[in-house]
């Protein structure tokens, strides 16, 4: 994944990007002055060393490695032996990635919804002025500082058949495995995106507020018709975290179900660990890791690119 | 797992890149538009990058196995106990010193053993000695020949070929050549059944199908399950259809498999096999839960020792795991017996599966392979096997029948041994006997045929196309 070059930004966006923000900056905002200040001011380019080694070695290194191995066939032993597009063409014909890839797409929407909505309720809720707020933010953080393991190790034992609170073949059924693994990351991840939100709803101006009581609007049209598009940024972003975020989702799929019962909640990257540490295959392994890649790349470029978000145009305009 | 992402929103706040904060507020020149569209391109790039930076690394493998000191890699269990009282046997011992060597025991954590070995064994910090299953477990180190072939050492010993029973000795080889020496005790596959439940409904443990067809109906009436199934776990559902192929079709059947004959999988009796399972878990007889139920979190050994379920199909170590979890039980009220005998089926009762044992090999690129062999030797020795004895286990030794009085409990131990040693077949654990690539998408075929995700012919169709 070289970085890209700034030509390949179709020109058509181009003149919407900055057709609008320069309306609205005008002269009034000194700090979009362009170039010669920000090359002023920036730091030396070597500040940007430790960042840019760790990048290179802990991920495009072994990104690149595996899109290597992508083409070979290699047990774990010996040397890769090149098979050019073999992996690729197997990637193609596995019913079980087609399995997969559906089973991702849900787990994605399904977590998307459940995070979402419980993640703005709370957000919002969490920037106002109420008594204990503070306390019960605090409180409703806890999940997240806990490790993904050590959760879903905590919610294996509480659906456990046979000595656990819920005593229902839960994890042993299809739909219940599903929505016990969207369940755990949503409980595991709501926190974080109710942070985001919350300083998300925080930055709206009380103005708009104070402008829309006075015109009579209550509280929830004050959240649909202020809140709600106030924050699109801060959805666009959460979004795309959590769409990323689900199509790497795998301890707890390896803790909970181990991809079961069946085959019935294993997700790509579950499939990616079966083939590579249960069948030794890291060539194929290495094949669906790449396929993630491109997946997961490509996913967040649309999302930004639909949403407008790369535009980066003002929540405040006209204020 | 170590080389996964910590959280899966790991990215976070990194995601931003390159000009990051307000500073860089919209712009009107070419030079800011760049700023941007490189902006969310990297930003976006860089976060999915981070949190898909899920790759193949994942060895941490310290072991060195430089110098004089030769590094062991054993399953981390309680057993290994045993291993380490050996390894401080040996490098205190003459042996070591005239080999000019000594061993340091590394425990790796059991349920991730097989893949940490492979990642290990395929680096520069590989074991010089390590712990397998023998058979199709060590057949992709063979191939890359990273195992010692220790038949001419093992011949050329009389001692050491005469210590171990020659079927367990020879589980541990491949095509006739020996690669392991036993060290461990045999953990062959029983029926246990809980004595109490037994008695209170006056049932006698089953040994044709049709007694166990009318001991289940007894069972389910009495509002009892009849048999604990750990199904979270699929090895514990391959036990029933490694029984169940063995007593239909005779042990013939699943040693053409294990000769890489796929087309095996197509005998009958492996159909019949299936179909048995799905009779007996539309009739009940794993319970409505066994799905969700573990063995390895003593999921169902407690509904076993609870007296829930009433029989439990399970290796050797049941009892031991009975005997840390439920005492009382494992002393006054766990009895066994062999699988049952099917009907017209080729399969002798006497037959056995499971794992003989496992096994010590050693690495080719070891550096004193004459202080590795010498470290072997030991396991065949009387105070290796008395250790085992005196741990419950059975040692694959042919002197261990005259070391069980000693054993814990000697019934049990005896029971065992004759089991083993009587057998005319001992067929190895499915997933252990054909190679890693097979055995995966095998066992996902079993767990689908267990929870009704495939049909019987189905189950068969899909094993009869894994190579």
């Amino acid at each position: 994944m070289s970085a890209p070059s700034p030509t390949r930004t179709p020109p058509g966006d181009r003149a919407g990007e900055h057709a609008e923000p320069a309306g609205s900056g005008g002269p009034h905002r000194p700090r979009s002055r362009p170039r010669p200040r920000a090359a002023a001011g920036r730091p030396h380019a070597a500040w940007a060393l430790p960042g840019v080694l760790f990048f290179t070695f802990f991920a495009v290194v072994p990104m690149g490695l595996a899109f290597y191995l992508s083409f070979t066939s290699w047990d774990g032993l010996g040397d890769p032996e090149p098979v050019g597009l073999d992996n690729w063409r197997k990637l193609l014909d596995d019913d079980r990635l087609v399995q997969s890839l559906w089973l991702t797409v849900l787990l994605t929407a399904a977590s998307w919804v459940f995070q979402t909505v419980i993640a703005l309720l709370l957000g919002v809720w969490a920037a106002g002025r109420q008594r204990n707020r503070a306390v019960l933010s605090a409180i409703f953080f806890v999940p997240f500082l806990l490790s993904s393991t050590a959760i879903a190790l905590l919610f294996y034992a509480l659906l456990d058949p046979n000595f656990g609170i819920i005593q229902e073949n839960t994890l042993g059924s299809s739909g219940g495995a599903f929505l016990a693994i969207v369940f755990v990351g949503g409980w595991q991840f709501i926190p974080f995106h109710t942070l985001l939100y919350q300083g998300g709803a925080r930055q709206i101006p009380e103005v708009l507020y104070q402008a829309a009581a006075i015109d009579g609007a209550g509280r929830y049209r004050q959240f649909f018709s202020i809140t709600l598009p106030q924050l699109r940024h801060t959805i666009t972003t959460s979004t795309v975290l959590m769409v990323v975020g689900s199509l790497t989702y795998f301890e707890t799929v390896l803790i909970l179900t181990k991809g079961g019962p069946g085959t019935d909640t294993a997700i790509l990257p579950y499939l990616m660990y079966e083939a590579g540490f249960k069948s030794y295959d890291f060539g194929y392994a290495s094949a669906i890791a790449s396929f993630l890649v491109l997946a997961a790349t490509g996913l967040s470029l649309i999302l930004v690119r639909l949403t407008g978000f790369g535009g980066m145009r003002s929540t405040r305009e006209g204020m | 797992m170590e080389s996964i992402n910590g959280r899966s929103n790991g990215g976070r706040p990194t995601g931003g890149g390159p000009g990051e904060g307000p500073s860089e507020g919209p712009s009107g020149s070419p030079g800011g538009r760049r700023a941007f569209s490189r902006r969310w391109v990297l930003g976006a790039g860089a976060t999915t990058l981070l949190t898909t930076g899920l790759t193949a690394c994942g060895s941490d493998g310290d072991s060195g196995g430089g110098g004089d000191t030769l590094t062991a890699f054993v399953y981390g269990d309680d057993a290994a106990k045993i291993q380490q009282t050996a390894v401080d046997r040996f490098n205190r011992s003459g042996a070591a010193k005239s080999a000019k060597g000594r061993v340091k025991l590394e425990r790796i954590p059991g349920a991730e053993y097989p893949a940490k070995l492979r990642t290990a064994m395929g680096s520069p910090s590989a074991p010089d000695i390590f712990f397998n299953w023998g058979g199709g477990s060590i057949r992709d180190y063979q191939e890359a020949k990273q195992v010692v072939d220790l038949t001419d050492t093992i011949g050329n010993d009389p001692a050491l070929k005469s210590a171990f029973l020659p079927a367990v000795l020879a589980a541990g080889g491949l095509g006739g050549r020996n690669y392991g020496i036993p060290m461990r005790g045999m953990q062959p596959v029983i029926l246990f059944y809980n004595k109490s439940v037994f008695a209170e409904h006056k049932l006698r443990p089953p040994t044709t199908w049709d007694q166990l067809q009318d001991v289940n109906a007894k069972l389910k009436k009495a509002g009892i399950t009849p048999f604990a199934l750990g199904g979270a776990d699929t090895w514990t559902e391959l036990m029933w259809l490694e029984y169940l192929v063995d007593r239909i079709g005779g042990p013939e059947v699943f040693a053409k498999i294990q000769e890489g004959d796929a087309s095996g999988w197509g005998d009958p009796a492996v159909l019949k096999a299936a179909e048995t399972v799905k009779e007996l878990i539309d009739d009940g007889a794993f319970g409505s839960k066994f799905s969700s139920v573990a063995y390895t979190n003593g999921g169902a050994p407690a509904v076993f020792a609870k007296g829930k379920a009433a029989m439990h199909l399970m290796g050797s170590w049941e009892y031991s795991t009975q005997l840390g979890k439920f005492p009382s039980f494992a002393k006054n009220n766990l009895g066994w017996c062999a699988f049952p005998t099917v009907e017209g089926g080729a399969g002798d009762i006497r037959n056995v599966v499971g794992n003989p044992t496992n096994y010590w090999s050693v690495n080719t690129r070891a550096g004193n392979k004459d202080a590795a062999i010498a470290f072997l030797k030991d396991c065949a020795s009387r105070t290796y096997a008395r250790a085992l004895v005196a741990n419950g286990d059975i040692p694959a030794t042919s002197n261990a029948a005259e070391l069980l009085d000693s054993s814990p409990n000697p019934e049990f131990a005896k029971f065992q041994y004759g089991m083993v040693e009587k057998a005319p077949a001992f067929t190895l654990s499915w997933d252990q006997a054909v190679g890693s690539d097979v055995a995966t998408p095998m066992l996902t075929e079993i767990n689908k045929l267990f929870v009704g995700k495939s049909s019987p012919s189905e189950f068969v169709s899909a094993l009869k196309e894994l190579k």
